[in-house]
């Protein structure tokens, strides 16, 4: 059996993951061996998978963790955790 | 989510903050503090809101650390808190048309990447660069929050699929679906992009 691009295209992301059945995955993969553009579309997509993931691509604010904390000590202090109440002796 | 989490008892560690000994939140949160700040970010879409909920949601699940239960992950229970904090907020400060009504725009639809014939690998060190940075933040940005919240937790955070499905109250197939329809979204909107900001001889001086 032989499929279209547009139907391999349905396939990409499940491919990337490993989640499509052994079948389909053979279907695909057999596709994507000879069709130089379906290949492109995969690398591309795998591509901007990886660079998705990189912790640069997201930046923090300087002084954000101390900032978070500072905050948390303040109102660790005031307000116990969940239900926990300070309990007078 | 990180490696570094897998060692520490945070069951322990929660039960010892109900117990009274509050300090050690701060080290209960201290491996997810960027993956809040990420998320905020990508729903607020500038810095000093993102922050703003990423410290009300530490607060928020600080304080209901009781409802907190076993068998979800920490991780996956205080993305949850994020991702209400910042749907919140946007819907209060709801100046701009809500964009949750736009948020299934092509459902259903049939979605066709960027056709290249030849793809040359965009290295890792590219991201050095602010506007590779800021072309992937901003694609991310862009994608409407159904598609957003997928990508973010599978693709940024390495969520798996169930466990993205568990924090999104959603089925492990509509996170595949949504996730396929996100990448493919992606793909069209970067791929051209990134191989424009790919120019062959600069990454063979680098490699």
């Amino acid at each position: 059996m032989v499929i279209e691009c547009k139907h391999v295209w349905d396939y990409l992301s499940g491919y990337l993951d490993n989640s499509l059945s052994p079948e389909t995955r053979e279907l695909v993969q057999r596709h994507l061996e000879h069709c130089e553009i379906c290949s492109a579309i995969l690398d591309s997509t795998r591509n901007i998978v990886v660079l998705t993931a990189d912790d640069r691509v997201f930046e923090l604010p300087v002084g954000y963790s101390e900032r978070l904390h500072a905050r948390l000590t303040r109102e660790l202090g005031d307000h116990g955790a969940g239900n926990a109440k300070n309990s007078a002796g | 989510m990180d490696l570094e989490t897998t060692d520490r008892d945070e069951a322990q560690m929660i039960a010892s903050i109900l117990a009274g000994d509050t300090q050690r939140y701060h080290d209960l949160i201290r491996p997810y503090e960027r993956s809040v700040y990420k998320m905020a970010l990508s729903f607020m879409k500038n810095e000093a809101d993102a922050e703003d909920v990423a410290q009300e949601a530490f607060l928020k699940a600080f304080r209901k650390l009781s409802d907190f239960r076993g068998h979800a992950r920490f991780s996956t229970w205080l993305i949850s808190i994020t991702l209400n904090e910042a749907r919140g907020r946007l819907r209060r400060k709801n100046s701009v048309p809500m964009e949750s009504l736009d948020q299934t725009p092509e459902e259903g639809g049939h979605l066709s990447p960027a056709l290249l014939r030849d793809w040359r690998e965009v290295p890792s060190e590219a991201l050095e660069r602010k506007e590779i940075r800021a072309i992937l933040l901003e694609a991310i940005e862009n994608l409407s929050p159904l598609y957003r919240e997928v990508l973010l937790l599978r693709d940024v955070e390495e969520f798996s699929i169930e466990e993205t499905a568990a924090a999104l109250t959603i089925t492990a197939g509509t996170v595949k679906v949504r996730l396929h329809r996100a990448r493919m979204m992606m793909q069209k909107e970067l791929a051209p992009k990134l191989k424009q900001a790919n120019p062959k001889r600069r990454w063979f001086q680098w490699s």
